[in-house]
């Protein structure tokens, strides 16, 4: 069922759609948490705007994935452009929400010792809060990036996709080890990347983990 | 509502411990407040945490404890000293100078603050917490650290143990003590207090209390201390602001002036009907000095004793043992004739007084103890004297003299 020898003799092939595939995860979540972190901080200043936002991401996050693509091609054509601005489109609900839900758990008291002993505004927000809200902005990130890696396979029909480009030539050649190779790869880089964030996690908040021993 | 007295001493500090500072002449800072209201919404007299033109003058060095029940304005009052509330009207001066003229970030830092959930940072270890502002004074690690440190073993924290620890390991009162340190990091020559010891049981917090004082003792701050403990204002405050709802001054003095001449039903009503009882607080025993009794030692001549106790008005024996600590009571009429005095004369003792204790602990021991007479003992255990009930009791009829802070 499984040729072997064909994955032994495209390794070169196989590993360029996982790279493929990880640039395009990679730069979604990115770019995804910049334009959520400024949108958090915006709502953060003008509250009224916070309704306006979280509507305008939800609504892109319920867009089917395909018929987004299909929209943007006219504007942007069958680019890397086209699908990052759908998969970006996609992480900006996930990580504003989480973003905000961080900074709102921080503890009144908290904000006001730092206030009370002269942090400035930026100051208490990269000391204080953002280390602070880091636990719960990373499950964000964690839920985001698996639903990235996912997504990226839909990008395969505008000539994107990384392993999903691997999966789509398998089904039109009716050669059912590429769709295994793209499918089993897939699961695979989804799961380390959320070993990997959950192992940074742990990394910048060493306080969380004492305090639980 | 004019009650300001006149400025105090700006240099009672003498003999505070020393530590870096970066304003090394100024340790203590006057704090005045001149007609200051804070007006909630619109204008309705009454909203919580409203002040109403509050004027009160803090000398250099003291403890000035603002108390009342809810909602009346205390908690403003003490956040507009570092502006974490801007007043309405009415100025606010640390040693003169208009709080509203300064920088709001280097004003606070110049301020200790302190708060009843102590607001420690949780991602950050315990020495790290306490560096937090001369960090962002911009020391250098190594005075940081020395001054974190130093500040521990100030508040009974061994550096070495707590350094590195994360405030969710600490209990309660390891965190209180924690937020104090913060508090002092800079060297501020003024604090501020909220209900700092609101958050622990009653043990720790007469515990933190008393640390609190004898720390004080040596650094003698300018401190603004809020609570609605009338007890704890009492015990701590070497002046006290009494205010009620709609952020008025009720009344602003010693603690003494206050028990004994309440300027109205309300500070009456505030200060409870036991308030001739909470006077003993303010009085130890060492103010009251005690009275000289007829001490012996085990092996003296019984019988000279005997003669010598004949001549006293009280009418016990105190056996002492040979460095003069008080082994117990002997009845004279247990008194052999003839021979010398052994331990086993000696019947239970009363409570040990010291010198630092309160009448007000003096007497709920010799109520505890159902005796007449507890023994005063110095700092090595020796035996001073004694206090009587009947002398207690006499200090509680005496009208109070007011205890005017120098």
């Amino acid at each position: 069922m499984i040729r072997w020898d064909w994955i032994g003799d495209n390794l070169g092939v196989i590993g360029g759609s996982v790279v493929d595939h990880l640039v395009l995860t990679i730069l979604a979540i990115v770019i995804g948490l910049v334009i959520s972190f400024v949108a958090a901080l915006v709502i953060r200043r003008r509250r009224i705007l916070r309704g306006p936002i979280t509507a305008t991401f939800g609504v892109l996050y319920t867009i089917p994935s395909l018929a987004l693509f299909a929209f943007l091609v006219p504007f942007t054509g069958l680019t890397l452009v086209t699908a990052e601005i759908g998969l970006i489109s996609y992480t900006l609900l996930i990580l504003t929400r989480n973003i905000l839900a961080g900074l709102e758990g921080i503890p009144a008291e908290v904000r006001e010792a730092a206030d009370g002993m002269g942090y400035t505004g930026p100051q208490r927000l990269m000391g204080v809060e953002l280390p602070l809200a880091l636990p719960v902005i990373m499950t964000g990130m964690r839920v985001a990036t698996v639903t990235i890696v996912g997504l990226v396979m839909v990008t395969a029909v505008i000539g994107e996709g990384g392993l999903g480009q691997l999966m789509l030539r398998g089904f039109n050649r009716q050669f059912p080890t590429m769709i295994y190779v793209g499918f089993v790869l897939t699961i695979v880089l989804a799961l380390v990347l959320d070993l990997i964030l959950v192992a940074i996690q742990r990394l910048l908040t060493p306080w969380s983990r004492r305090a639980a021993a | 509502m004019d009650v300001a007295p006149s400025p105090g001493p700006s240099d009672s500090t003498a003999g505070a411990v020393p530590a870096p500072t970066e304003r090394p002449a100024r340790r203590a800072a006057t704090v005045e407040f001149a007609h200051v209201t804070k007006v909630y919404g619109r204008a309705e007299a009454n909203t919580p945490g409203a002040v109403n033109d509050l004027s009160l003058f803090v000398p250099a060095g003291r403890i000035c404890v603002l108390v009342g029940p809810s909602g009346c304005g205390k908690t403003t009052s003490l956040k507009m000293v570092n502006r974490l509330i801007e007043p309405t009207s009415g100025r606010i001066l640390i040693d003169g100078v208009d709080a509203a003229t300064r920088e709001v970030t280097e004003l606070r830092r110049g301020i200790g603050y302190v708060i009843q959930s102590t607001g420690l940072f949780p991602h950050q270890t315990i020495g790290a917490n306490v560096a937090v502002v001369p960090r962002l004074l911009g020391w250098d690690a190594a005075r940081q650290r020395e001054r974190t440190d130093e500040l521990l073993g100030l508040v009974g924290l061994d550096p070495a143990r707590y350094r590195d620890r994360y405030p969710s390991q600490l209990s309660g009162g390891e965190r209180q003590r924690v937020g104090v340190a913060r508090a002092l990091a800079a060297d501020p020559p003024v604090m501020l207090m909220d209900e700092p010891f609101g958050a622990v049981d009653p043990i720790v917090r007469d515990r933190l209390q008393n640390e609190f004082l004898r720390l004080q003792e040596g650094l003698a701050k300018t401190i603004l201390f809020v609570t609605h403990d009338i007890d704890e204002a009492i015990k701590l405050g070497d002046l006290v602001a009494v205010m009620q709802a709609g952020g008025t001054l009720a009344q602003f003095g010693s603690p003494g002036e206050i028990l004994a001449n309440p300027a109205s039903d309300f500070v009456a009503r505030f200060v409870g009907a036991d308030r001739g009882l909470k006077r003993l607080s303010l009085v130890r025993v060492g103010d009251l000095g005690p009275t000289p009794i007829v001490v012996a030692h085990p092996g003296d001549d019984a019988a000279d004793a005997a003669r010598r106790l004949a001549a006293d008005p009280f009418r016990y024996l105190l056996l002492v043992d040979e460095r003069d600590r008080p082994i117990g009571w002997v009845d004279p009429r247990h008194l052999p004739a003839v021979g010398t005095l052994t331990d086993d004369m000696a019947s239970p003792m009363s409570p040990l007084l010291e010198p630092r204790t309160t009448l007000k602990d003096a007497l709920s021991m010799l109520l505890g103890a159902d005796v007449q007479a507890g023994i005063v003992v110095d700092g090595g255990g020796r035996a001073q004297g004694i206090i009587t009930l009947d002398a207690i009791v006499e200090e509680l009829r005496a009208p109070a003299e007011p205890v005017v802070p120098a």
